[in-house]
């Protein structure tokens, strides 16, 4: 029998019992879209968190106030409850290091924007000109915090585009006076838009000098110090240079927890893979259950065409002949199951990008080929054993069936 | 040389404890071109005989020759390939596969076969048109009459123009017009020089054949042949045709009495 005859028999045989073919596929389908959507949501967890902390700006090293908890416990650190502030000037010594390029405090709080005749609640940050350059932001109208003694800076703001547009609507923002809590500062610009960075909507931020923030809010801490480095090359090194320049300004003691972005990034990264491959995992037990009702199916299709295979033994064929007929039409209902379920897949995880559309649920390409590799391999593997029962069938019982 | 030559075939079937000589030391020759008709009541092993010459089933002892090459020893695959070129079978029940159109089940033998499509349907138009069946071409058998699906049956058993055609009560499932429209059918094949085989146990059928073997508990009771032959020797010879053996029948079982038989 040749090939394309074959494939036109196993073909004509799976279309002629509709309903049961139809199932079949549909269990494949299933496995297979599962395992998709879900590591699109696996995969799109780890995309987002990613672009995240890509968003915080490059070669970025930051410094919290505090120990970093993996440093074990002394009897200093009992005694030395609260931490050293982390103060301006701390961070003023850190732009002497030669590796580094930039470095900006950041201090932040919350307290009510008046202007305009309109009043809302807003985060407040305290930084210095620099912050916009590691940021990489972009301003959208005016200029943002000008160069100064981040001990004495103007009394000038700089607003999120989200505030500018719920105060001032579509009437510029620049040179108008706002009241910041007890304080009247001067726009000097607007931000352009970035959306979400870190949980914190940029958006929705009103910038001002560090030193107004540190009154406004009555404290000498900073809430972070962001560095940019100089190079890619240099990151570890200006970590570790931070951490011993902080640690000599506070009395030899490492009270404050510095982190890279890359560190950061890569824990991520490898965890949500992890993740991603552990819910592919579970996702492929569905396929081998599909896997073992194809097989079903075509155990059912053995037994309720007995005759027509004794049928076709009479009519010349040999039993290598019926058992490509019934493989074939196994591997059949994998192949469009496999692939119905990917365009199952590939639909759900559009879907999840049209209701959550910050949120990148793209299947990556490894869970593809995995899903579809293993619909075929099991719908063949399943195939085996009902198709050589079929080859086996003595032609005389199978003929009485009837 | 004979068609078929059949000698000390044995088939035993194992049923619990007791065995069945489904077959019992049976010797028969047939000649190509012949037309012949295996009666007997239910259980005397015609259908056995017959599935054995179409291969479908092996003897335990003896041998079958067909067309002068022993076919008892060949491999499943060879044998299939003998049934492919070699036999055609019509059953009782038509044994159409129901998803596929009266062409593509007249198709199956060559397509089975390996032949190419456009040769396959080139033979299957000749055919449904020699078989009256043109207008029915695209219809699947549940459109067709019994007797429509006799004849496409019949026209896939001689697709592939095989030297002997085996039915098993070809009418079994029809009334008596349309059988006896398929049966003049088969006639007419056998006279263009297919060697015809039926298996039926109406004696108005096998009277028509030109020689009748009686079964009975799994031997040859009688053969309508040898029955010739031995009046050919003895008295002179009657106009027998069919009716002849059909007469001796009933009587010829009675001398020679239950040799094996059941336990």
């Amino acid at each position: 029998m040749r090939t394309a005859d074959v494939l036109r028999f196993a073909r004509d045989a799976a279309t002629g019992y509709p309903l049961r073919t139809s199932l079949s596929v549909l269990a494949m389908a299933i496995g297979v879209a599962a395992v998709v959507v879900l590591t699109a949501l696996g995969d799109g967890a780890r995309r987002y968190v990613v672009e995240q902390f890509s968003a915080l700006g490059s070669n970025l090293v930051i410094v919290l106030p505090g120990r970093s908890a993996t440093g074990g416990f002394s009897p200093a650190n009992a005694v030395t409850t609260t931490p050293r502030d982390l103060t301006v000037d701390d961070a003023f010594a850190l732009t002497r290091l030669p590796s580094v390029r930039r470095v900006a405090p950041l201090t932040a709080g919350t307290s009510e924007i008046n202007a305009n005749g309109r009043l809302r609640e807003t985060i407040v940050a305290g930084t210095s000109s620099t912050y916009l350059e590691i940021r990489s932001f972009k301003m959208a109208q005016g200029m943002f915090l000008p160069e100064a003694d981040w001990n004495r800076g103007a009394p000038v703001a700089v607003i999120g585009s989200k505030i500018k547009e719920e105060i001032f609507g579509a009437a510029p923002a620049v040179g108008e006076l706002i009241r910041l809590g007890d304080r009247r500062l001067r726009i000097i610009g607007v931000l352009k838009s970035v959306g979400q960075g870190l949980g914190m909507n940029t958006d929705e931020v009103v910038f001002v000098p560090v030193n107004i923030a540190q009154s406004m809010f009555n404290s000498n801490t900073l809430f972070r110090v962001l560095i940019e480095a100089r190079s890619r090359d240099q990151i570890e090194g200006v970590k570790l240079e931070v951490a011993a320049v902080l640690k000599a300004r506070h009395g030899n003691e490492e009270d404050i927890t510095v982190i890279t972005q890359d560190a950061v990034l890569a824990t991520f990264d490898k965890l949500l893979r992890a993740l991603t491959a552990a819910v592919a995992g579970i996702a492929a037990i569905s396929l081998a259950v599909a896997g073992i009702l194809v097989m079903n199916v075509m155990l059912v299709a053995v037994t309720q065409r007995t005759a027509e295979i004794g049928l076709l033994m009479a009519l010349g064929a040999r039993g290598a002949t019926i058992r490509d007929a019934f493989m074939a039409e196994a591997a059949m209902l994998s192949i469009v199951g496999a692939l119905t379920g990917y365009g199952l897949g590939l639909f759900g995880a559009f879907v999840l990008r049209q209701m959550y559309p910050v949120f990148p649920a793209y299947p990556p390409n490894w869970a593809v080929i995995a899903a579809l590799g293993t619909a075929l391999t099991t719908g063949l593997l399943f195939g085996i054993m009902p198709a050589r029962r079929a080859a086996r069938l003595d032609p005389v019982q199978a003929l009485m069936k009837h | 040389m004979d068609l078929i030559r059949l000698t000390g075939i044995e088939r035993v079937f194992h049923l619990g404890d007791s065995t069945v000589h489904a077959l019992n030391r049976l010797d028969v020759s047939i000649e190509a071109g012949e037309y012949v008709a295996i009666m007997g009541p239910s259980g005397s092993g015609k259908s056995t005989l017959l599935n054995l010459l179409g291969l479908l089933d092996r003897p335990d002892a003896g041998s079958y020759h067909l067309e002068g090459r022993d076919v008892t020893t060949l491999s499943p695959d060879e044998q299939a390939a003998v049934r492919s070129r070699r036999i055609g079978f019509v059953f009782q029940s038509f044994h159409l596969v129901p998803r596929l159109t009266a062409a593509e089940n007249v198709a199956l033998p060559m397509m089975l076969a390996g032949i190419p499509a456009a040769e396959r349907a080139q033979r299957v138009a000749q055919a449904l048109k020699d078989f009256g069946l043109d207008q029915r071409a695209d219809h699947r058998p549940d459109q067709l009459s019994g007797g429509q699906r006799q004849r496409v049956a019949i026209a896939r058993a001689t697709i592939m123009q095989p030297a002997v055609l085996l039915a098993d009560e070809p009418t079994g499932n029809l009334d008596r017009a349309t059988g006896d429209d398929v049966i003049h059918l088969l006639e007419a094949l056998n006279q263009r020089g297919m060697t015809l085989i039926i298996v039926t146990h109406d004696q108005k059928i096998g009277s028509r054949a030109n020689r009748q073997l009686m079964m009975e508990d799994g031997e040859l009771r009688h053969d309508s042949a040898a029955v010739h032959l031995r009046s050919m020797d003895a008295n002179p010879p009657g106009p027998l045709s069919g009716k002849g053996g059909d007469e001796v029948s009933p009587a010829a079982p009675a001398p020679d009495t239950p040799a094996a038989g059941g336990a």
